[in-house]
């Protein structure tokens, strides 16, 4: 016993020194913990794109050559110093790293944060240490409807949004519509999104929508044979579907290669990550979202050029989604920062940062839901069509974000089971 | 055992816990969260020392962690002492269910079992919208007696209890390696035929060691699910179960003290090597556990053992 108490006063040590040697840094900097998926299967969609922007963006601030409207070199004046941390883990782990980056590391805020789970264990931790914290990817509506939090903010919209946006673009778009199939992974975000696209849905026709089948597969499953079996024998006009990174490249080749996506209108609410994987894969007539208006969809502005250009050469792809959901974080923790002023405290802040409204590439975001923490943006759908091979899109339809955002105090599923009462749709 | 070993005890374990709440915050919260899952790896050591490897401590570890999440967040209960009792008696009663076919089985297939039951568990929490499928859902902050620390507190009011838990149930649990049935659990991992003719039930041993860890599992989940504030499906996925039983591995089996040890390191090890290495720090895990079974075979408590030999020998 002796022994272990010699080896625990050991351990507490080596964590000291380790502890002191990491939290040394220069005092004008800006400390910016950046917590994305770095290893695992969301690194290559997400965690990569994110990080690759996260870097171009941070670079430009420091430097100040971010095109106008944005001013000035660096976060009021200071260079950004990042921080990265991997997000893997679960959401217990990234807690503890949280407190890692805050405490140990002395970071001035974080910017972070793909996964559901993770986005609602963190903003009480957040609130505990009370540290500015800016979600930037994760899509679950739960965060700021179950609870209100003062640190915490997030800068792009819900999942929901998508899937509300998908059902007024089917309903609208695709002629003599009856039926409805869905095919989502077997966790929280299939399942949510499922079940946001068929209660609207049913809405907008009072009812009047069959779903033929709904299928689970397993996260990362990889297979999906006898999916797409039951998909083909319980035909449907559209099959919807919430796939994300190696899913969708695999369900798109194994689905085309038995001839579902030529018989069938297939959506792909967060297929916008594949395009640049799949293209050649996709047929022409495929519904692509892209959770926002981002990537093909991104409106027409210097900024939008300016990113897409740069990261284009340096990175080799253009820019997808969560590289758009990340440049707009930083730039929105930017702009509240410079409003706050040089030498604001956390709280003159976040009081800048709430309800703010700025122009990211992705266009127009506002900060009006969740008591000015929460964004909403506009959402846009389009059909792929080949133009000479190179990949375009045709119908595209643009929904205001007050059209397929549930409005302040709202709660996303009543919202939509009461007739999504008070939507400005035109 | 002696009253001079038990205050000498008492005293490390005032120090232990002097020190955590001295420890800046994010270190006394790694080191709660080592604690919790101490805890489980004890469990798995008494299971480990009669020869069952089980790849389903996270079912337990899951159950703890969700009867403290729901109690607080849905009946509102959120004093430490009822929830732990109410996560210990569910996991014994799912335990002494589950027990009745598990223990029948050995080896490969007890560990492929063990690890089945808490897959099934995963499969169903990840189908209940309810409790937030795959993302889980918030834990509020715990109470003791009618004493509500706030957020600011609370990870101290867990620290402390998960303190006073494995001091308390490692002696317990040193007692119950000394006594005849704890050496009954090894007999059954040299000879299970031999233990029957001495008189001895196998069934029984492995029953009630099966029961003990699942308590202690369903213990260690409840600590992790109070200081980190969040529960998820994932506690009672696979790989939650392997890195038990990777942690149990490096400590080695020799002592009670091994597992809670191992568990410290491990936390303080992927902590540096997420801050090191955030793309390969899994590298660096793997290497380590290379490490310790080329080098150690029987865990690091195998250099205490050295250690103690090397005494021995001077003195005689």
């Amino acid at each position: 016993m002796k022994h272990s108490l010699l080896t625990a006063a050991t351990v507490a040590c080596a964590m000291t020194t380790g502890g002191l040697s990491l939290s040394a840094h220069a005092a004008d900097d800006y400390k910016l913990g950046l917590v994305t998926f770095l290893s695992g299967a969301a690194s290559g969609p997400f965690g990569i794109p994110a990080k690759n922007a996260a870097d171009l963006v941070i670079e430009a601030i420091n430097d100040g050559t971010l095109p106008a409207p944005i001013q000035g070199k660096g976060i009021d004046g200071r260079q950004i110093t990042p921080v990265y941390v991997d997000e893997a883990g679960g959401a217990t782990k990234q807690t503890s790293e949280f407190r890692n980056l805050v405490e140990r590391d002395g970071v001035d805020a974080v910017v972070g944060y793909i996964s559901s789970g993770d986005c609602l264990a963190i903003p009480a931790v957040a609130e505990e240490l009370k540290k500015l914290t800016v979600l930037f990817d994760c899509g679950t509506p739960r965060v700021f409807e179950e609870a209100d939090y003062k640190y915490v903010f997030r800068t792009h919209s819900t999942a929901s949004m998508d899937n509300i946006a998908a059902a007024h673009y089917v309903n609208d778009n695709v002629p003599e519509l009856e039926s409805v199939a869905g095919i989502n992974q077997n966790y929280s975000w299939g399942h949510d999104s499922w079940r946001d696209f068929t209660e609207t849905l049913k809405v907008l026709r009072d009812g009047d929508i069959e779903i033929t089948t709904e299928q689970f597969p397993k996260l990362f499953a990889g297979q999906y044979g006898a999916e797409i079996s039951a998909l083909q024998v319980n035909s449907a006009d559209v099959i919807h579907t919430s796939f994300w990174g190696g899913d969708t490249d695999a369900f798109v080749l194994q689905a085309a290669a038995r001839g579902l996506l030529a018989d069938n209108q297939v959506i792909f609410t967060a297929g916008e990550t594949a395009l640049n994987s799949l293209g050649e894969h996709l047929p022409d007539g495929a519904i692509i979202g892209a959770r926002g208006p981002f990537g093909p969809f991104a409106p027409d502005s210097e900024l939008n050029t300016w990113f897409q250009t740069e990261f284009t050469e340096r990175f080799g792809t253009p820019p997808t989604f969560p590289a758009y959901h990340m440049a707009h974080a930083l730039i929105g923790l930017k702009l509240a920062q410079d409003k706050a002023g040089v030498g604001a405290s956390t709280e003159e802040v976040i009081t800048a940062f709430e309800g703010l409204e700025f122009e990211g590439p992705g266009g127009k975001v506002e900060m009006s839901r969740g008591k000015g923490h929460q964004a909403a943006t506009e959402m846009v759908y389009g059909r792929l069509e080949r133009v000479d091979g190179e990949i375009t899109f045709t119908d595209i339809v643009r929904y205001p974000a007050d059209c397929v955002n549930p409005p302040e105090g709202t709660e996303t599923v009543e919202w939509i089971q009461a007739g999504m009462p008070g939507a400005e749709c035109n | 055992m002696k009253t001079k070993s038990l205050a000498l005890l008492f005293i490390l374990g005032l120090a232990i816990l002097a020190g955590g709440l001295l420890l800046p915050q994010w270190m006394s919260y790694l080191f709660t969260i080592a604690m919790g899952k101490g805890l489980v790896v004890l469990g798995l050591v008494l299971l480990m020392r009669a020869g069952l490897v089980s790849f389903g401590q996270g079912l337990y570890y899951c159950v703890g962690a969700y009867v403290a999440g729901m109690l607080t967040q849905f009946a509102e209960v959120t004093d430490i002492l009822l929830i732990l009792l109410a996560s210990i008696s569910v996991s014994v009663v799912i335990a002494a269910i589950i027990g009745l076919l598990l223990c029948r089985y050995r080896e490969i297939f007890f560990a492929m079992f063990s690890m089945a039951f808490s897959m099934i568990l995963y499969g169903l929490l990840v189908r209940m919208q309810v409790l937030g499928s795959t993302d889980g859902f918030n834990v509020a902050n715990p109470s003791l007696l009618g004493w509500a620390p706030g957020p600011e507190g609370a990870s101290d009011l867990v620290l402390a209890v998960a303190v006073f838990l494995v001091v308390s149930l490692g002696i317990l649990a040193w007692r119950y390696l000394n006594s005849l049935s704890g050496y009954a659990g090894e007999a059954v991992r040299e000879n299970e035929i031999r233990l029957e003719y001495l008189g001895g039930s196998v069934f029984k041993v492995v029953y009630v060691k099966y029961i003990i860890a699942a308590a202690l599992a369903a213990i260690g989940g409840t600590v992790t699910a109070l200081v980190s504030g969040h529960v998820d499906p994932e506690m009672a996925y696979w790989t939650t179960s392997g890195e038990f039983v990777f942690i149990a591995l490096m400590g080695g089996t020799a002592h009670v003290a091994a597992p809670i040890i191992a568990a410290v390191l491990f936390e303080a090890l992927r902590t540096y090597a997420f801050a090191v290495a955030p793309y390969t720090w899994q590298m660096i895990l793997g290497f380590a556990l290379l490490a310790i079974i080329l080098f150690m075979p029987s865990g690091l408590w195998s250099l205490v053992e050295r250690f103690q030999n090397k005494k021995a020998r001077k003195t005689t």
